[in-house]
């Protein structure tokens, strides 16, 4: 209305706006039972830092949460479960419609465990 | 295709080219433009290398060059690539993560290779020549609480900004040492992250020893204005002299502490300041990536940062014949001295003289790559923040003690031995993250050249596929 004309509404400054970004419809990847939104294209880490998420794995030996850390492939520390996958890089896996993600405890086998 | 039926092979061609960043993409096309048939490898989806990193189709980015520096660089070899696959002289093999280079017959090389994140195929390249342009990867040095969720590398933050338009935190401390701070940092505040300060462990003075070397490439200081300038827009404060010696939090960063440093970075007591923050960008300088050269023997050198780099005469040929390097492994200088040694190596590859124009742009730009690398060098006290539950290797949680036992008790005096006493670096990363830390704690001084027979993890099933079809 009047006020909005007078004072267009402040653009908060984002990733997606400084890129002018016009993403295609979000989808849903299900990260421990929840769904959680990713942009097509978004690796499985970038959808969960989207979503406040910065942790999707517990350490073998003191059992501490770990998520990404270095983001371009070469550290592990971002290892997941992906469709049962275990140990599998989310910072280079692609999140797609319906990838469901497990939080990776330990050697990420335990359910090879007798 | 499943294992079962065989590796897919490629061949016939003049050059593989390892790496598809701005060292790769410029030696495609210029050796392309030569005449010479190209095979451009790269593990990732698309061209650009971790520097052009840039969002993937889907996001529709219309504006990507705001997320980076001399965007049109990229899109003209970006466009001049696009021209060589339509004639089919450069073949763009995405998704491929090379993990051997072997060289079977003096009649060429054969590049091994797993497709996709999953490593579930397997694909085997065979070309005359190599030429390898793999880049680098990021130097970490430990601190206590930098295993918190919320840490990530500075290169990391850039990278998951550029790529999948996300940020760690929405107030992010950026600190370590090197050129790469301020870019990440200029690159979080305009996206939107306040960053209340860059912590730079050096005072700069360095750089002022050589104004002959900063005189001859205007362009690096044009750049270094303009990131200076994005900061001082939006109030982020430069700590010079200066560390996080520690993070705080208990399943995620809360803050962090800084200290200042005395000349040999050991933190001067007294000095310490808490920062609220909800992630913190960390990162000391960058490594080559040279695994694929140095497991075949090519020899290396110590580049003044302390980093191990290939051994490259004028026309980029490693010591190895038939395999050429460039960019940053080696020696780490930035992507304006990585596209001017991709155009020389392609041209020396093709037989084709030598550009003076290009052998002069080069020379300039390595001399400052040089002049930063002495700048920021890490100071040995570095050590001086650690405590001895520190954990130092993140894959296999060894802290500073069990390092400081296996040395100080059990005898270790190399990084290699104290590998095989603590198991720090036999982890997931293969020390990548904890190799510098490793070596230094083991007071063996200089890194050796990394020694690892498969680049990156492979799957038993793919080395049990045995040599490609012929």
């Amino acid at each position: 209305m009047e006020n909005a004309r007078m004072n267009p509404p402040m653009r908060r400054r984002t990733p997606a706006a400084l890129v002018g970004a016009e993403p295609g419809p979000a989808h849903t990847i299900d990260f421990d039972g929840r769904p959680v939104p990713a942009l097509p294209g978004q690796s499985i880490a970038a959808a969960l830092w989207a979503d406040g998420v910065l942790a999707w794995r517990t350490t073998r030996v003191g059992g501490r949460p770990r998520g990404a850390f270095c983001g371009i492939g070469a550290c592990f520390d971002c290892l997941a479960v992906v469709d049962g996958r275990p140990n599998q890089r989310t910072c280079l896996v692609p999140a797609e419609p319906g990838t469901v993600v497990t939080t990776q405890e330990g050697n990420g086998r335990a359910d090879l465990a007798v | 295709m499943s294992a079962a039926s065989g590796p897919a092979e490629r061949g016939g061609y003049d050059l593989a080219v390892i790496g598809a960043g701005p060292a790769g993409l410029a030696a495609a096309v210029a050796a392309a433009d030569l005449g010479l048939r190209c095979a451009l490898l790269d593990a990732g989806p698309r061209t650009g290398g971790q520097y052009y990193r840039h969002p993937a189709p889907g996001l529709g980015a219309t504006r990507p060059d705001r997320l980076h520096h001399g965007w049109s660089v990229y899109t003209g070899l970006a466009d001049r690539l696009a021209a060589h696959r339509r004639t089919g002289r450069v073949d763009l093999l995405g998704g491929h993560q090379v993990w051997a280079l072997e060289r079977p017959a003096d009649t060429g090389w054969a590049v091994h290779a797993t497709l996709g994140p999953a490593a579930d195929e397997r694909a085997t390249v065979r070309a005359a020549a190599v030429l390898l342009a793999t880049g680098a990867y990021e130097r970490q040095l430990p601190f206590p609480g930098w295993t918190l969720p919320g840490v990530v590398t500075a290169g990391g933050a850039q990278a998951m900004l550029k790529a999948g338009l996300v940020l760690p935190g929405r107030r992010i401390v950026v600190a370590g040492s090197g050129p790469l701070l301020l870019a990440a940092a200029s690159s979080l505040v305009t996206a939107g992250a306040e960053v209340p300060e860059v912590v730079e462990a050096t005072g700069y003075l360095g750089y002022a020893r050589r104004p002959d070397v900063l005189a001859a490439v205007p362009a690096k200081l044009v750049e270094g204005a303009g990131h200076g300038a994005a900061l001082l827009r939006h109030g982020v404060r430069l700590r010079r002299r200066s560390a996080v010696v520690e993070a705080h939090g208990t399943d995620r960063v809360t803050a962090v502490t800084v200290a200042r440093l005395d000349a040999d970075w050991r933190p001067v007591p007294g000095t310490e300041r808490r920062i609220a923050c909800d992630a913190l960008a960390v990162g000391h300088g960058l490594l080559p990536q040279i695994e694929l050269a140095t497991e075949l023997g090519a020899a290396t050198r110590t580049t003044p940062d302390g980093a191990v780099a290939l051994a490259v005469d004028a026309r980029l040929r490693t010591t190895l014949p038939g395999l050429w390097a460039a960019g940053e492994t080696c020696g780490v200088g930035g992507a304006d001295l990585a596209i001017a040694e991709g155009e020389l190596a392609a041209h020396a590859v093709a037989g084709a003289p030598a550009p003076t124009a290009l052998l002069r742009r080069r020379a300039r730009l390595r001399a400052f790559a040089e002049l930063m690398a002495a700048a920021h060098r890490p100071g040995p006290g570095w050590t001086g923040w650690l405590r001895p539950d520190t954990d130092v290797c993140r894959c296999e949680e060894v802290p500073v003690a069990r390092i400081t036992e296996a040395v100080e008790e059990l005898g270790a005096g190399d990084a290699r031995t104290v590998k095989l006493l603590t198991r720090a670096g036999m982890g997931w990363c293969q020390g990548r993250m904890c190799g510098p830390a490793v070596a230094c704690l083991s007071g063996a001084g200089e890194s050796r050249a990394d020694s690892r027979p498969l680049s990156c993890p492979v799957p038993l099933s793919q080395l049990a596929a045995g040599p490609p079809a012929s």
